[in-house]
């Protein structure tokens, strides 16, 4: 699809210029018309329910009978009745279930970013058999989230788990741990799971860049000497921060929507809940599409506030090419 | 051969039920433990008998979860399943989207039991068709009790004393895993379910009382958590925060706890061919709050209704009278020990051969908790989570019994702002 684009926006240069001739009409004519299915399926899948939700966010609809509502403007974010504040701002349990969110995506996030270098940079050494170690460590990302969350669910149990047998064998251990039951360990848990799975897509990233990288610059930096550790810091990280920043927005985006893992591992415990946990259950425990929809608009502004902020920190340009 | 008889039972079905012929029908039975066999046979029984198909739908374990696939289902007006198994809290919630039974029940509904005949009921209709009787039994292991000398428990605090000297015997003959009570404390329904026991055996309320006033500040629901606070990494493992009935079944069965929290449904598994525990299992009324408490097992059950987008109301109708009459309820209670809501049924001698418990019942029964689903109406679900929220956190230690109550009056009074409806 950004092939696409490229090509609308190239005829789009000529216009300015003011010389438009019957062979740039045309162009632009097929341009459109190449654009256009990805224009409508764009809206369709992504625009339309991202509308709706927006205009359901400042209705009072209630999952019960849809077609029933009335605009309340913004009741649902913030309103004051008798001097007392409501809406989802002024809930505790909202901005715990943000908390929550965002400790997640930083944790999580930071260390499968430094993981996943550890192992990339492992990959990018010739040995016997990288081919294969590069599509096994592919394994628990292909595994889907929902699945691989059960897993861990019977694994980390506190009576039956395998985890807490194998720590009890080697003496970690004096008592099994309910790594799930307590709010503490659970958090912990999760981004276990989620560093488990997503180590390896963050390696793929980085190895990626990795194996573009110039090769004659290292044979330099050999000749004269430098430590590896230096060459690391000094060449290698400086040349893959691009493709590394995007690799960390793409994770953060993923992390961000969190809802799988948590629930499975947790249900609709208030304690861990995350945004979507705390929007899923407005929406359909509660029936409260007005005030879900709410949590979710927000969900989006804030996610696209952190990439914002993200991308002005690292000064990456998406469309710029990785290398 | 068996094709000719299937399609001459069928045509009989036809002839006698006037459902139309050969519909397929898709029920939502609950798969807890034996449940999802004996729904098939149940169905199955109807199918070859009217030649009708029958799909059996599985939906999760947890309650919680299976409302809101129900839910979504249903808000979408899809018509994928047509006869829906619902809690008895769920009749208010559902109602808008369920078929009004009420001229095809009306003769049989004097049969059941009344308060579960109150359940089926939104705004003097009958919107669904009871199926089977819950409530909250406390399950002991008879040898381990005969070993101690110790009777079955009367109050919590008795409870309390005899697991933990159960547990503390046990693990010094070296069962390192053996603890003394297990239930179900997982942030859900089921905890709702649990803790209004305790709370109401305390002579502490429902939560909310018939008039809609919110009613769970007060000193004896405190001390209830604080009890049951109590039991959390001593008697109880602390793993019982993330347990559904499954996994504190689970243990128990696995003869690693004296005492259980449970549904009638695990007493047909603890004693089934496969269980270590066979014929070592009691089952008494859930323990009183003290000398002056009572005996409180919260009402739980299942209905049976029609989904109002079905494409075939009437077969799905039949399909309903069929698995409440009393013959099917007779059988899944030999069978499963689902317990009846045909009063009648507790005399059955067929049936208390099987369950030699079931007369006790009809008094559990008459003493069952209702959660507060019919006063809070479309509000249940948020008064039933901001309950079982506060009481987790009572039991994780992290809040203490009255300030938590105190924080959730005041969010129960926020939901409650412009009355209940």
């Amino acid at each position: 699809m950004s092939g696409a684009v490229a090509e609308a926006s190239a005829p789009g240069q000529v216009i300015v210029k003011g010389r438009r001739s019957s062979l740039t009409r045309s162009r632009i004519r097929a341009a459109w018309l190449f654009v256009a299915p990805s224009l409508v399926v764009v809206a369709l899948i992504a625009g339309w329910p991202l509308a709706r939700t927006i205009w359901f966010s400042f209705t009072d609809a209630s999952l019960n009978s849809l077609s029933e509502y009335e605009f309340i403007g913004l009741e649902n974010y913030l309103a004051n009745y008798d001097g007392e504040w409501f809406g989802i701002l002024t809930e505790p349990d909202w901005w715990h279930s943000v908390w929550n969110t965002l400790w997640f995506t930083l944790v999580s996030v930071s260390l499968e970013t430094v993981l996943g270098m550890v192992v990339a940079l492992i990959l990018n050494a010739a040995f016997p058999g990288r081919g294969l170690m590069r599509a096994v460590i592919l394994i628990p990302w292909a595994i889907p989230t929902i699945v691989s969350a059960k897993m861990w669910n019977w694994m980390l149990h506190d009576q039956f788990g395998v985890i807490n047998d194998l720590l009890l064998r080697i003496g970690l251990i004096a008592a099994p741990v309910p790594w799930t039951a307590n709010a503490d360990t659970a958090l912990w848990a999760a981004v276990m799971v989620d560093v488990w799975k997503h180590t390896s897509f963050m390696a793929l990233l980085i190895l990626a860049a990795l194996q573009m990288l110039p090769q004659d610059i290292y044979e330099a930096a050999k000749v004269d000497g430098v430590s590896p550790i230096r060459v690391f810091f000094r060449v290698t990280l400086p040349l893959i921060k691009s493709a590394l920043l995007v690799a960390v927005i793409f994770r953060s985006l993923d992390a961000m929507r969190v809802f799988d893992l948590i629930y499975v591992l947790t249900s609709n415990a208030k304690e861990t809940a995350s945004m979507s946990v705390y929007a899923r259950q407005q929406l359909v425990d509660f029936q409260e599409v007005g005030l879900g929809s709410a949590a979710a608009t927000l969900i989006f502004l804030i996610i696209a506030l952190v990439v914002v902020i993200t991308l002005a920190a690292g000064r990456v340009r998406l469309g710029e090419d990785p290398r | 051969m068996s094709r000719l008889i299937a399609s001459l039972a069928a045509a009989a079905g036809l002839l006698a039920t006037t459902s139309a012929w050969g519909v397929e029908i898709s029920i939502s039975c609950s798969a807890l433990g034996k449940e999802y066999e004996i729904c098939k046979q149940g169905v199955d029984a109807w199918a070859a008998k009217t030649g009708n198909t029958v799909k059996i739908v599985s939906t999760p374990n947890s309650a919680t979860e299976r409302l809101a696939l129900f839910q979504q289902l249903l808000a979408a007006g899809a018509g994928d399943i047509d006869v829906f198994q619902i809690d008895v809290v769920w009749t208010g919630t559902l109602g808008n989207h369920l078929l009004d039974l009420t001229s095809k029940g009306q003769a049989i509904i004097g049969d059941h039991l009344p308060a579960m005949v109150e359940t089926s009921r939104v705004e003097g209709k009958l919107m669904a068709i009871p199926w089977f009787a819950d409530a909250g039994l406390l399950y002991y292991r008879k040898d381990l009790l005969d070993k101690y000398k110790r009777p079955v428990p009367e109050t919590w605090a008795d409870l309390g004393e005899t697991a933990r000297l159960i547990q503390e015997g046990e693990r010094k003959e070296g069962k390192a895993d053996f603890w003394g009570y297990t239930w179900q404390g997982r942030a859900y329904e089921g905890l709702t379910t649990n803790a209004l026991e305790w709370v109401a055996s305390h002579n502490g309320g429902t939560i909310v009382d018939e008039k809609g006033e919110v009613t769970i500040e007060n000193p004896k629901a405190a001390e209830a958590l604080k009890a049951a606070a109590g039991w959390v990494g001593t008697i109880t493992p602390e793993g019982v925060l993330n347990y559904t009935e499954e996994e504190a079944r689970g243990i128990f069965q696995a003869g690693n706890a004296a005492f259980m929290r449970n549904w009638p449904y695990a007493w047909a598994l603890a004693q089934g061919g496969d269980s270590t525990i066979k014929d070592k299992v009691g089952i008494a009324p859930l323990p009183k709050g003290g000398a002056d408490g009572r005996h409180a097992g919260t009402l739980g059950g299942q209905l049976l209704a029609v989904s109002k987008y079905s494409k075939n109301t009437d077969a799905a109708t039949d399909l309903v009278m069929y698995l409440t009459s009393e013959a099917e309820q007779k059988r899944r209670a030999v069978a499963g020990s689902f317990n009846p809501t045909i009063v009648s049924l507790y005399s059955d001698t067929d049936i208390s051969r099987a369950n030699p418990f079931i007369g006790d019942l009809v008094d559990v029964f008459s003493n069952a908790v209702a959660r507060p689903a019919t006063v809070t109406g479309q509000n249940y679900n948020k008064v039933s989570t901001e309950f079982f929220n506060a009481v987790h956190q009572v039991l994780s230690k992290k809040s203490d019994p009255s300030q938590a109550l105190n924080r959730l009056d005041r969010d129960l009074k926020r939901i409650k702002r412009n009355g209940w409806q």
